[in-house]
């Protein structure tokens, strides 16, 4: 396997640098591309061994274009994406191809949103759950039958269940039949896609809880992608927050809720409804409509919504830093803002 | 005027019923709630409780086959002239005349998906001026003044304009917004709203919620509002009905709910979420197994196999019925009988 020039510090499992993807705009009989969305457009962060991080933003931010870049589901249009395999070795997974981009699939597994369409309805759980082991050539038949016995019994399903097919099951059972099929190949980073919000609330919380003892017990690493700011706080170290195809913010979790420094982060975790009639907040109320990713404002893509935005914040794009120990923010004026978390520090 | 003690809307025992071929699916099994005037009810369940389909039979919209097999729902209407009419919706035919004024005019409906509640083929001024003069007697030219007032309301900036644009060139908040102000031109009494922010992202969530508030001040109308999200109760509930497998297991003030709840599903399921003012990370309470299917009710309280005070012999002999705890706090469950 190539291993990349660019180096990757020792506690961290991936880091994405630069990355960008557009998605070309046609037209007309002949296709002609008149236009690019811009979903992913410079996105910087890293993911540290271990750990969860949760990437969240509204619909169209491009945190599920992101995942689905790491999990080379798309290729990539720019940027680096390094990830430190099994062997300890260190790889760009934006540019790899053919049997190493299939050696690298087994590092890296998803965890769908939609636990009914994500399950081929004509496959048994053997079927679903050992797919992965067949294709990566692993061990005998009955190796993989006892290996999805073991993967059921994990995520809390009877063994006797594997020559049942998904419709005999409940979403968060189907759930739980996405998590076992996608911890098949052992893999070292979990990309988990909005995992919990097609569930019921009552079974939401099992899943979590199912996620947290999984990451404990086989040192995993996850990527949380999800809207739901609460169900985020409650899995993640750290948190990453995406508007408009860039990275604003990302910090670890506790400091990004009791202390956020982009003005757009600080909305968002205003505008979250608390489950408690006595904790009526001030919530900021943004003016507007989020931004089209196929044409951004000029500058920040957040200053006509942001009412900290200066002169300068119309005309410069700002880039992401470090401004305390790591705490990430892209603003212009992030240093001088005080903010309200929704955290008591 | 109406009196304000005296609910505008009261459900009875109410029963929906779908008889399928594979079975009959009980979806609301004897629900009661009342609804105040100028007040929010919050109704609150997870999917499958038979909240959406109880806010269906209010409407007379249920999907076939569905049909209301028992119970009332009593509206009371005002007559003009200080004059009242207290009338029983469940007994009335979907399609008469009496239930189509009161549709869409006295009680508004906004329903989850604004993309599939507008017609595609239709400009956004076109329905609203029709639904205007459906329920009212105006010229073309006052329901589209009407219309261009209603956008405006709703905070819909260029209103003159969008009145010519169609439903898909609209962003789900703003889509949301025209679906309110659509409701809002008859002067509605009852504003039912079935998930109206589900599909709405976060910040577009508050800026509805707040439209919704900012509204009833305004008209004084009534809202009934379903969600499955805790935290929107929290925030627009004046009372607050649990429902679980077609019935209402809790009703409450929305105060008493969150901070002495007395079922233990609604104890269970405060539980269970994440919350986001909170520090700790502690592990969540989840609440064991999943929600029956609707065809194989558990006998006795639908909550039992999955209750932690579940008594056997009581909880899986018979039905627990709502009754007082509290004033003006119901429950449904054994643990609270009187007899114990």
């Amino acid at each position: 396997m190539t291993t990349t020039e660019s180096s990757l510090s020792e506690e961290r499992l991936l880091e994405v640098s630069d990355l960008e993807k557009h998605f070309p705009i046609k037209q007309g009989f002949l296709k002609k591309e008149v236009g690019q969305i811009l979903a992913v457009d410079g996105v910087n962060f890293h993911i540290n061994d271990g750990e969860t991080l949760g990437l969240v933003g509204e619909s169209g931010c491009g945190k599920t274009t992101t995942a689905r870049c790491i999990l080379r589901a798309v290729d990539p249009t720019n940027g680096q994406i390094l990830f430190r395999t099994r062997e300890d070795e260190v790889v760009d997974i934006a540019t790899l191809k053919g049997a190493e981009l299939k050696k690298i699939r087994s590092d890296i597994q998803m965890i769908f949103q939609d636990p009914f369409s994500s399950l081929n309805p004509r496959m048994t759980l053997l079927d679903t759950i050992g797919e992965p082991l067949l294709l990566h050539n692993m061990g005998t038949k009955d190796d993989r039958e006892q290996r999805v016995a073991e993967l059921l019994e994990m995520v809390g399903l009877r063994p006797e269940y594997m020559r049942r097919f998904p419709h005999a099951f409940s979403g968060g059972q189907r759930q739980r039949i996405g998590i076992a099929r996608a911890l098949a190949l052992n893999p070292k980073l979990v990309v988990a896609d909005e995992p919990v919000s097609a569930l019921d609330v009552s079974v939401q919380a099992q899943v979590l809880n199912l996620m947290v003892d999984l990451q404990e017990e086989l040192g995993l690493t996850y990527l949380f992608v999800a809207h739901d700011l609460s169900v985020v706080k409650h899995i993640s170290n750290r948190v990453a927050v995406m508007y408009v195809g860039k990275l604003v913010e990302m910090a670890p979790t506790d400091e990004l809720f009791s202390t956020p420094k982009h003005p757009y982060t600080a909305a968002l975790l205003s505008a979250v409804p608390e489950p408690d009639p006595r904790t009526k907040s001030e919530r900021i109320i943004l003016q507007g409509e989020v931004a089209n990713p196929a044409d951004p404002p000029s500058g920040c893509y957040f200053h006509p919504r942001c009412s900290y935005a200066t002169e300068q914040c119309k005309l410069e794009t700002p880039v992401l830093q470090e401004i305390t120990d790591g705490h990430y923010v892209s603003c212009h004026r992030a240093e001088e803002l005080i903010l309200e978390g929704v955290l008591a520090e | 005027m109406m009196s304000s003690d005296q609910p505008i809307l009261e459900v009875k025992n109410l029963e929906t019923h779908f008889p399928l071929e594979e079975g009959t699916v009980v979806a609301v099994n004897g629900a009661s709630f009342k609804v105040m005037p100028g007040k929010t009810l919050g109704i609150v369940g997870e999917s499958g409780c038979g909240k959406s389909v109880a806010a269906r039979s209010i409407m007379r919209i249920l999907d076939k086959p569905g049909e209301i097999v028992g119970g009332e729902i009593l509206f009371r209407r005002n007559m003009g002239e200080s004059s009242e009419e207290v009338v029983d919706i469940a007994s009335m035919d979907s399609n008469s005349p009496e239930i189509k004024s009161i549709r869409g005019g006295e009680i508004a409906y906004v329903f989850q998906e604004p993309m599939t509640s507008f017609s595609p083929v239709h400009t956004i001024g076109n329905q609203i001026i029709e639904a205007i003069r459906l329920h009212q007697d105006i010229s073309k030219e006052g329901a589209k003044e009407v219309a261009i007032h209603a956008l405006g309301a709703v905070g819909i900036p260029l209103a003159e304009s969008r009145l010519n644009d169609y439903s898909f060139q609209l962003s789900g908040g703003l889509r949301q917004r025209a679906m309110i102000a659509m409701t809002l031109v008859s002067n509605p009494t009852i504003l039912i709203a079935d998930e109206p922010t589900t599909a709405l992202d976060v910040t577009n969530q508050a800026q509805l919620l707040e439209l919704m508030s900012e509204l009833q001040t305004d008209n004084g109308m009534a809202i009934v509002l379903i969600t499955h999200d805790l935290g929107v109760i929290a925030e627009m509930a004046d009372h607050v009905s649990v429902m679980y497998l077609g019935e209402v297991v809790e009703s409450a003030p929305v105060d008493d709910i969150f901070h002495n709840p007395q079922h233990p599903y609604t104890k269970a399921l405060l539980k269970s979420i994440p919350k986001i003012r909170s520090n700790s990370s502690e592990r969540l309470a989840s609440i064991s197994g999943t929600v029956p299917h609707p065809y194989d009710r558990p006998k006795g309280c639908a909550f039992g196999p999955r209750c932690d005070f579940f008594m056997p012999g009581r909880c899986d002999a018979s039905i627990p019925v709502l009754q007082e705890v509290r004033p003006v706090h119901q429950v449904s469950c054994f643990l609270y009988d009187e007899g114990d």
